[in-house]
């Protein structure tokens, strides 16, 4: 059913306009314009972010909070600006739950080293899925090794969703957290989170959602998903790299020791004792990354602008083309055809492997990523040596789809 | 016989022949396909060059003072490289193994082609040639 909603988005959202917005689009690799589909590992930059972090250094580069000059006091302003815009992006209610890191995988060990350590004990139990990035499935071994605690693991089925009663029989009153991975960067399956929230709840443990891949796509409400902690990259949205956030709730984070100490994170030292600054600064030793976090607002203003619902609408129309039209290649398989995904298809074809199909493609221009994605475990549960990956963002057009069609029949052709 | 550098000279001039990167990629996936298979006996972790993306295997003999390799790989391609570094390496002392720049690669410019990931593929496979060359010297200049 069309909706009138759906009728305005899509006359509202032009992607040859926002295209024009992302200079590096217009580069071409091997002779060929560049069709970039690797967005799940990272996206593309517009210009407003590139001019965020030059405007900076040309403009108003200093180090922040403590400085008493007109230069520190507008680097601070800019830096702290980002926090609030980030406490709206994902409906925190204080943006002293707004902790920055570099990115996701810090934001994860940021949890495991310092409320894991407070909280977990001999005997406790971690969830996670076979669908985690190794970001969210190292920092817990580590942790349970250390502790003595143990890594229980929800199955998933051949669509690649979790397992809903699997699930449910590895929660118990042992279970400390749930660390989740909210959308797969290796299959799109986006997990029932708020269902998996309310079954923790029902054994108090504490739920973590590795948001890295959904926060581009999906609207965030961390206090509707009513999550403990959540952490994202900037550069999977636009922003640039080496900055991210985690969210936590309040009353956590109060209560967690200090992950690294150094400035920025003290109230005051002496060497008998040193006391801890407040929330968010706590966690935020050393100066931080001011540039990209200055930029990352940008970013989130750009998606603002665009329109998450109207970018999403479009990314969704792209994924159903593609995996129409991928299906239509007798020797490939999709991998991951779960009833909820975004934005992305990885599959596999008879007889050739993926590093042959990518340099292949990347002889027409067309960047995809191969391999097991970071996510070994999953790749091994469907018994292949990994797979091709196409993933889209909003500047992805059915045309560069087509030339990915096109591509695979020559390496087909060539290869097999 | 031809020497090492002769056998290079000669895969430089045959990818000379190639004005773009799309023939160069043919004629090393036809190479990978003639690659014959290494018998599954030999496809061992203990025989598997770390440092690819793709699965490849290595078999070194000592025959008569020289070294023959037979190799494999899951990947097309990357079978083709393997076949250039064979063809180019089979059947030498470790001597001459060991002391051979091979600067084929830089001149074919494979390692310009082939993508970071790729060409540190391929040194592996280079550096994993070489450690067998040094092994077999040592075994057999000590006994």
């Amino acid at each position: 059913m069309i909706t009138t909603t759906d009728t305005i988005l899509k006359k509202t959202f032009d992607v040859h306009a926002l295209r024009e917005q992302f200079p590096i689009l217009k580069r071409q690799v091997k002779g060929y314009p560049l069709i970039y589909l690797d967005n799940a590992a990272t996206s593309q930059k517009p210009q407003v972010v590139i001019d965020a972090l030059v405007n900076y250094y040309t403009g108003f580069n200093a180090n922040i909070h403590r400085g008493i000059h007109s230069l520190a006091e507008e680097a601070t302003a800019a830096f702290e600006a980002t926090r609030d815009a980030v406490k709206s992006f994902i409906n925190a209610s204080s943006r002293e739950e707004i902790i920055f890191t570099r990115g996701t995988t810090e934001g994860i060990n940021l949890v495991a080293a310092t409320w894991g350590r407070a909280n977990v004990k001999a005997g406790d139990e971690i969830i996670i899925s076979t669908m985690e990035h190794h970001s969210n499935i190292v920092p817990w071994q580590v942790l349970c090794e250390e502790k003595g605690a143990v890594l229980k693991v929800i199955p998933v089925n051949d669509k690649g969703e979790i397992i809903w009663e699997e699930f449910l029989k590895l929660v118990s009153p042992k279970t400390k957290l749930i660390s989740i991975v909210h959308v797969s960067n290796a299959l799109g399956t986006v997990n029932p989170v708020k269902a998996i929230i309310a079954e923790a709840r029902k054994v108090g443990a504490v739920v973590m959602v590795d948001g890295a891949q959904s926060t581009v796509h999906l609207d965030i409400d961390v206090q509707d998903m009513d999550c403990d902690f959540f952490a994202f990259s900037s550069h999977k949205m636009y922003g640039p790299t080496g900055i991210g956030v985690l969210y936590g709730k309040k009353a956590l984070l109060q209560e967690m020791p200090v992950y690294q100490g150094g400035g920025e994170m003290i109230r005051e030292v002496t060497f008998a004792k040193t006391t801890f600054n407040e929330l968010p600064y706590k966690y935020e030793a050393g100066t931080p990354n001011i540039a990209d976090t200055i930029a990352l607002k940008a970013a989130i203003d750009f998606i603002n602008e665009n329109g998450k619902a109207a970018m999403r609408a479009h990314e969704d129309e792209l994924l159903e083309y593609a995996t129409e039209q991928l299906q239509q290649i007798p020797s490939l398989s999709i991998i991951g055809q779960a009833k909820e995904k975004v934005s992305l298809v990885s599959f596999i074809i008879d007889k050739i492997h993926p590093q042959d199909i990518a340099i292949l493609l990347d002889n027409r221009g067309i960047a995809v990523r191969t391999g097991h994605h970071c996510a070994q475990p999953l790749i091994d549960r469907f018994c292949i040596p990994g797979t091709t990956r196409a993933s889209f963002a909003a500047y992805n057009t059915k045309e560069e789809i087509d030339e990915l069609v096109k591509g695979l029949h020559r390496a087909i052709k060539l290869l097999a | 016989m031809n020497t090492i550098r002769d056998t290079e000279k000669e895969i430089v001039e045959e990818f000379a022949l190639f004005d773009n990167n799309d023939d160069k990629y043919e004629y090393i996936i036809d190479l990978g396909k003639k690659l014959p298979p290494l018998d599954e006996k030999y496809k061992t972790d203990e025989n598997k060059v770390r440092g690819c993306q793709s699965s490849v295997w290595l078999q070194a003999d000592y025959k008569e003072g020289k070294i023959f390799f037979s190799a494999d790989s899951d990947s097309v391609l990357v079978k083709g490289l393997i076949s250039m570094l064979v063809r180019v390496l089979s059947g030498r002392t470790p001597d001459e193994i060991i002391a051979a720049p091979l600067d084929f690669i830089r001149e074919v410019g494979l390692t310009s082609f082939l993508a970071q990931t790729r060409s540190n593929g391929l040194l592996s496979m280079v550096k994993q040639i070489k450690h067998y060359a040094v092994g077999f010297k040592l075994k057999h200049s000590t006994t």
